[in-house]
């Protein structure tokens, strides 16, 4: 698959409510190529609402469901057991449409985990995106466990103290069959996996990074170049796992395999305003040195987990 | 009394959010003399405003986010400053 083959299906219509160069539209584009029009979307409150624009008008052109904040797990299982009697009665025709939650990483780490851990460990059919800009970023960005330690928000005004949790983990090892991550500066190794999720039937949950220029303080044009920067930093790690086997994908599997050497973690954090004050603190080194330390953790703890 | 039900359902359409070229500060300028018709432009534009066939791009929506700039690998496209309207 290259660019351009991709289908010319399109989830977004122009002139969204969505800041400009909103990831989570960009994210939506994508996405959409890959599920199709046969497909339901369940929306938490979050930026992809308010993107919609003015009711009753939606930039949206698929089916989407306005849910409360902390149901998208039990609203995905439901609506996909609803619909399968309908089908296998015939009182619908064709194929079961693919049902999907978009949820932010608020509606995702925080306020909707309890549901999106019953819907992994039932094994419901439907894929949950987790969209994730490390912030509430739709009530003017405020810190969510997704928020990376020393990020200031309005509620972490110091520099959050606690590091992000590993949810992608977390659902990985509620064993359904298939969990990834992706970044939107790899777009065919997203559609790639959503295309993957789509052939696959249980829950699947897909993690998408979502560096946005509101809440990170850099300039709109840099919403892919701030991605790849993720990438090539090994703050962010590309991976995928099908029934439990975990695989390194790409750039995150030359840096697990030492064929690459990650870039100076600076280079991802000087391109981000909600960086600023840790580079002219005096002890810039000291929190340089525990970020650098977390990254090859991580890696060193996902490569573990890839050997399994 | 009004026993008018409202029923909370949006339906598709073009400028949901408005006419969203205002937003605009900066626009984008496309050369078709340097492009190579990679589509990364297209595949990257929030807004869907660049045409696949031939990047023309609609100010009609276009915010002037400048990513479709600067993803651009042959510099095919530069942002012009905007006089404020
Ligand atoms: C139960 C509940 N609490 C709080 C809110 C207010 N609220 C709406 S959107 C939002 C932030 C959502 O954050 P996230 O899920 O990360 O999505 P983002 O806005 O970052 O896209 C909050 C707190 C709400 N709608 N419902
Ligand atoms: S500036 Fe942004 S909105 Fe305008 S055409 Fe380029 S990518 Fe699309
Ligand atoms: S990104 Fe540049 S080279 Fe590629 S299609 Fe767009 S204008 Fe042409
Ligand atoms: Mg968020």
């Amino acid at each position: 698959m290259n660019i351009k083959e991709l289908p010319e299906i399109e989830y977004i219509i122009p002139g969204t409510g969505a800041c400009a160069g909103c990831p989570s539209t960009i994210g939506l584009r994508l996405v959409g190529k890959a599920l199709g029009e046969n497909a339901i979307c369940l929306l938490t409150p979050s930026c992809a609402v308010a993107s919609m624009g003015m009711t009753p008008k939606t930039c949206y052109s698929f089916p989407a469901l306005n849910i409360c904040f902390a149901s998208a797990g039990a609203s995905g299982g439901a609506i996909s057991m609803a619909l399968d009697p309908l089908y296998s009665k015939k009182r619908l025709e064709g194929e079961k449409p693919v049902v999907f939650a978009w949820v932010g990483d608020g509606g995702t780490y925080d306020i909707g985990f309890q549901g999106l851990s019953a819907a992994a460990e039932r094994n419901d059919d439907f894929i949950f995106f987790c969209y994730n800009n490390e912030a509430y970023s739709n009530t003017g960005n405020q810190r969510s466990g997704a928020t990376p330690q020393y990020v200031p928000t309005t509620t972490s005004p110091l520099g959050k103290e606690m590091l992000q949790k590993n949810v992608p983990l977390l659902m990985l090892e509620h064993r359904p069959p298939y969990v990834a991550t992706a970044s939107l500066a790899y777009p065919l190794d997203l559609y790639r996996k959503v295309e993957k999720a789509k052939s696959i039937k249980g829950f699947r949950y897909i993690e998408i990074h979502m560096p946005c220029c509101t809440s990170w303080k850099f300039p709109a044009a840099e919403t892919i170049e701030v991605s790849r920067l993720a990438i090539r930093t090994g703050s962010w790690l590309l991976w995928e796992a099908e029934n439990g086997k975990l695989s390194l994908n790409g750039v995150t599997a030359a840096l697990a395999e030492g064929k690459r050497k990650p870039l100076p973690v600076e280079e991802y954090l000087k391109a981000q305003g909600r960086y600023a004050w840790l580079l002219k603190s005096p002890d810039k080194d000291y929190y340089i040195g525990n970020i650098e330390n977390n990254i090859r953790r991580e890696l060193e703890f996902m490569a573990g987990r890839a050997k399994l | 009394m009004n026993k008018k039900i409202v029923q909370p359902i949006s339906r598709p359409v073009i400028g949901a959010g408005g006419l969203t070229g205002t937003w605009r500060t900066q626009r984008p300028v496309y050369d078709a003399s340097l492009c190579n018709a990679c589509l990364l432009c297209w595949l990257y534009c929030p807004e869907v405003a660049i045409s696949k066939e031939d990047r023309t791009i609609d100010y009609t929506y276009c915010k002037g986010c400048g990513i479709c700039a600067a993803e651009c690998p042959k510099k095919a496209i530069y942002m012009e400053r905007e006089e404020s309207r």
